[in-house]
């Protein structure tokens, strides 16, 4: 599986047309304790570029935005009872699975070397 | 005190068959069956059962974990935590204002019109306005109210195009909540590192498209946007109003009006710069004042005076609608009224000034130990970002919970956002200099213990009713109600 | 720079402007530009003494007229105990801050905590927030919450039966913010069902308000309503006044999601419109949807139950253009004050002044339609203690002849129809003198 990344700090890790969606180790550090994760229904469209739902920690609430198109198949039902799972382990625990409808967005994602390089910027 | 059995919650205090409150009965015929069954109540009411000295003990009780202006110093900034006079007070309970019925006809009423009518007077003149319409409720309402009046005024020049709002990134977290809930987007414009608004920064996004500008003059650093006049301009030219927050309204009483800087539209925290109570989060009032020309789309109802001297309420057509049951927090406005016939125009001019000069003379004493990012003189109100020796790792947070240790309230703290460790002081007009002295003193001890002894400061605070609660587990797993 | 509300003297400002650095308070304002300073004083009346002011509001009040209030219209004159006033006039909690600070502000914490909790008893719902500005804004925020929680849905049904100052302030909330609002019509008196249906078959619709106690005063019959609009996937929002509550069938019981409205009628003075107190609640499922302050319980390091301000993250101050509220400060020592009241009345004591309400309406309704000159609008439609008169003589005859005997008769409708509420503080003899004045006619 390859593993792509949007500039608002969400991951894509694709298997063929599947993909698996969350935020990265960078976004669940600087967002602290998650408290809450507020997730689509199976069966929801959503849009690249547009918000699929909404991650809480103590001291901020963000948006998730999706950083391809595609179809929720499944959500990760664990996140409902412990949502700090996501800071526990920010890359296995994905929030949505998706079908992508158009795998060519994935051409306009950084992929892990690029992404480093835009958290080391935001540190400073 | 007894903090073990009065710390109870007002439930955990409730005894079958005890009361607090009888009333007379009536004497007339009882009413069966006037409620069929099917509407009526199912599951019974439980409210706690107590009688009166337990119900005043216990909240007296709860009032001593309590603080308060009364009880000390508010170095809070942006808050504005001056001194409530207690004249205020008496006379917003004042009997014949109390039992007034907002549906009442005017000419029972025309005392209560008259005080509307004054204080919008005042404010109007203060703020270098038209007209100012009382009715929001909060600094917030009244936002909301003054991006409705911007919109109901572009709709009546027939110009859909407008549906932003630029705001500055320095600007209060309500601002851009107030335009998301006015139906308008949100431009960020970046500020200068002052946190002042650049103006070239500014003019490539003033097009057709722009409904208004959103200023808080001082800014939230305390620094004043000298440019204003410009920038007025250049807002005007494209077709735009310019909005004044008057969160910082309070070091300019008696040295600028808002009105005279070009601002079309502003509100006012009457909990701020006019003395009322803040009461642990409300009832506020937010009033939004207006220019000459805009004055129709204000909410309705209106005070108007007549030619002959009487007082009414009116609806103007072209009103932006209603906002509020009647003419907002009436009991709040009628402090805000003594406060200023209190002062009068031969004192209100010294508020400002004063309040400039306390702040000022805190950041001078204390920017030998605290790291001043903007140098020079500041308004009402500054920011540090955190002590000068950040070696030892202590924060912002560590040290406004330590200045509770000392009885002082914290600052505002991790606000604005333009610095890291923003710790935002602002001590009003009302703080004696040996109340600043004092806190100047206890700031600096502050950051000796944060050298010698940074554990300390750290895991502080020690000495107040209870200590630090965990955050994480309120939300993670919300308890919203006894049970 | 002498008074008494500013505590420097002329050395103190002496000294201060040494350590600044600067020999005159003005030199603070050097980089006002010189064209916007203000000159001279404003144009306000003079400094009054203490005792100036008192006189000042005093002569004011006698241009108020003391009137026996038979008006209601969604507020009404209830009686205040002592012990409410003594308890919120603490400066302790008069004069604090929002309680961003835990550790000192366990007392404005503590008193939200069990408003919440009364709140939720009251309305029968999971959840409630800390306070909205009024009944009006609440509706207001309802509205939006429901449009929020629909994500593309964006129009919303209000009844007909609502009274028309919460439905003008849903209004003018949803014009600014992209709202559809659509009045579900009325058949006599109530709620038309029918045509609720056929509007939420059209779609679209987020979120229908309607109003428990109507604008008639009629109490009115929700069911199959909270059907209906889960079926549509609409929230169902009712709208109620607080008091009523410990007789009158609650939102939860009728399956409302959300449950709002004024709680002025619990002891809070008319005080010619506020302030008052909007409340909010709702169930668990929308929690986080839920706009205002919240207060939950957690413990602190030494194991001690506290109380914090809980789902924050939802505010605006720190999700900022995303906002589907901007609500920060609201109500919250009216929302004390209704804690205060409603722990000495308790549950029974609430029940008795509703039934003293409900007794005075009920004989004054009697003697009214006695006289010929009125009669009953909805004589079929139950009631509490406010009620609706169809008159012959103009509505507004009646309220300038009653005003002339020093009682408010109630508030017109219209021109032939006008509603009257009666609580514990209205007499026989007041309502017989009504009667007459009405008869007079």
């Amino acid at each position: 599986m390859k593993t792509y990344y949007s500039p608002s700090h969400e991951y894509i890790k694709v298997d063929g047309n599947i993909g698996y969606i969350g935020i990265s180790d960078y976004a669940q550090h600087a967002l602290g304790n998650v408290v809450y994760v507020d997730m689509p229904e199976v069966g929801d469209d959503i849009e690249a570029g547009e918000d699929f739902g909404a991650i809480e920690s103590v001291k901020a609430a963000s948006d998730l935005i999706a950083p391809v198109s595609g179809a929720v198949i499944e959500i990760n039902e664990h996140l409902i009872d412990n949502p700090r799972l996501v800071n526990e382990d920010a890359m296995t625990n994905w929030i949505i699975k998706v079908e992508l409808t158009n795998p060519s967005e994935l051409d306009d994602l950084m992929d892990e070397e690029a992404y480093k390089e835009l958290c080391e910027k935001e540190k400073h | 005190m007894n903090r073990e059995f009065y710390g109870k919650l007002i439930f955990e205090l409730s005894k079958p068959g005890r009361r607090g409150f009888h009333v007379a009965d009536n004497r007339l015929p009882e009413v069966d069956g006037a409620i069929p069954a099917n509407l009526q109540r199912e599951q019974p009411l439980q409210l706690p059962e107590v009688d009166e000295p337990t119900v005043v003990r216990h909240y007296t009780n709860m009032s001593n974990n309590n603080f308060g202006v009364d009880t000390g110093f508010y170095p809070l900034g942006s808050c504005t935590m001056k001194y409530n006079p207690k004249i205020n007070e008496e006379v917003s309970s004042h009997h014949a204002f109390r039992n007034l019925h907002p549906d009442t006809p005017e000419m029972a009423v025309q005392g209560a019109l008259k005080m509307y009518y004054e204080l919008q007077r005042a404010l109007s003149e203060i703020g270098g306005m038209a007209e100012f319409t009382l009715n929001p409720y909060a600094g917030a309402h009244g936002e909301l109210t003054g991006l409705m009046v911007i919109r109901a005024y572009h709709a009546g020049r027939g110009d859909d195009a407008r549906v932003k709002v630029i705001v500055p990134d320095s600007a209060h977290g309500t601002n851009p909540a107030s335009a998301a809930v006015a139906g308008l987007d949100i431009v960020e414009v970046k500020s200068r590192p002052d946190g002042t608004v650049d103006v070239d920064d500014l003019r490539p996004l003033l097009d057709g498209t722009v409904a208004a500008v959103m200023m808080t003059n001082p800014n939230t650093l305390g620094i004043f946007e000298k440019n204003i006049p410009e920038i007025a301009k250049l807002v005007h030219d494209a077709g735009a109003l310019l909005y004044y927050d008057g969160a910082n309204l309070n070091p300019m009483l008696g040295v600028a009006r808002p009105g005279d800087m070009g601002f079309d539209v502003m509100h006012i925290n009457l909990h701020k710069t006019f003395s009322t109570p803040h009461g642990g989060g409300g009832p506020g009032a937010g009033p939004v004042g207006v220019r000459a020309g805009l004055e129709q789309y204000l909410p309705y109802p209106k005070v108007v005076k007549n030619a002959d001297g009487t007082y009414s309420l009116v609806t103007d057509g072209e009103s932006l609608g209603k906002i509020s049951s009647h003419l907002g927090n009436f009991g709040v406005e009628m402090r805000a009224l003594a406060y200023i016939l209190s002062l009068g125009k031969e004192n209100i001019g010294n508020v400002g000034p004063l309040a400039t000069l306390g702040a000022n003379y805190i950041k001078e004493s204390l920017k030998d130990k605290y790291l001043l990012p903007i140098e020079g003189v500041c308004k009402h109100e500054f920011v540090f970002d955190g002590l000068i020796d950040k070696s030892t790792g202590v924060t912002t947070l560590n040290i406004a919970k330590r200045l509770l240790d000392y009885g002082y309230h914290a600052p505002t703290i991790y606000f604005p956002l333009l610095f890291h460790e923003s710790l935002m002081i602002e001590p009003t007009e009302t703080e004696s200099v040996d109340t600043l002295d004092d806190f100047i003193e206890v700031m600096r001890k502050i950051a000796d213990e944060a050298a010698t002894d940074p554990e300390m400061v750290k895991s502080a605070p020690h000495n107040t009713p209870v200590s630090r609660p965990d955050d994480t587990e309120a939300a993670l797993h919300p308890v919203v109600k006894y049970e | 720079m002498s008074h008494r509300y500013l505590p420097h003297t002329q050395a103190d400002i002496d000294r201060m402007l040494r350590r600044c650095g600067v020999s005159r308070i003005e030199d603070l304002y050097s980089d006002v530009p010189e064209q916007l300073l203000f000159k001279g004083e404003y144009d306000i009346p003079s400094e009054m003494s203490e005792r100036q002011v008192r006189e000042f509001f005093n002569t004011l009040g006698d241009a108020n007229r003391q009137l026996v209030c038979f008006a209601g219209n969604g507020f009404y004159d209830h009686d205040t105990p002592a012990a409410v006033s003594y308890v919120i006039s603490r400066s302790e909690f008069l004069t604090a801050y929002t309680p961003y600070q835990p550790e000192i502000s366990q007392g404005t914490l503590q008193y939200i905590f069990e408003y919440q909790t009364m709140m939720c008893r009251l309305t029968g719902m999971d959840v409630s927030n800390a306070s909205m500005y009024d009944g009006t804004t609440a509706t207001a925020e309802a509205m939006m919450m429901s449009v929020a929680h629909a994500r593309k849905r964006n129009r919303v049904l209000v009844s007909a039966t609502m009274r028309q100052g919460v439905t003008d302030v849903v209004a003018t909330y949803a014009r600014y913010h992209g709202v559809t609002v659509d009045i579900i019509p009325e058949k006599d008196g109530v709620t038309d069902a029918d045509a609720l249906a056929g509007m939420l078959a059209e779609g679209n619709v987020a979120g229908v308000i309607v109003a428990q106690r109507n604008r008639y005063g009629i109490i009115e019959d929700y069911t199959g309503f909270s059907e209906k609009c889960k079926g549509a996937k609409a929230l169902f929002i009712m709208n109620c006044v607080a008091s009523d509550l410990a007789v009158l069938k609650t939102p939860a019981e009728w399956g409302a999601d959300v449950a709002v409205g004024d709680a002025q009628s619990l002891g809070i003075p008319l005080s010619y419109g506020g302030p008052y107190l909007g409340f909010m609640c709702c169930t668990n499922a929308l929690i986080r949807k839920l706009p205002g302050r919240i207060v939950g319980k957690t413990v602190d390091n030494d194991g001690r139950r506290v109380f914090v301000l809980t789902l924050q993250a939802r505010e605006q101050h720190i999700r900022r253009e995303k906002a589907t509220s901007n609500i920060c400060s609201n109500q919250g020592l009216m929302a004390l004050f209704v804690t205060v009241y409603m722990s000495l009345a308790g549950a029974e004591g609430l029940r008795e002044i509703n039934r003293q309400g409900e007794k005075g309406a009920h004989y004054l309704a009697r003697q009214l339609t006695s006289t010929g000159k009125t009669t009953l609008t909805f004589p079929d439609k139950p009631f509490l203690n406010e009620f609706c008169i169809t008159t012959t003589a103009p509505a507004s005859e009646i309220i300038t002849k009653a005003l002339e005997q020093g009682i408010l008769a109630g508030v017109a409708l219209d021109e032939h129809r006008m509603t009257i509420a009666v609580t514990e503080l209205q007499s026989k003899e007041d309502m017989d003198r009504l009667t007459e004045i009405v008869k007079a006619l």
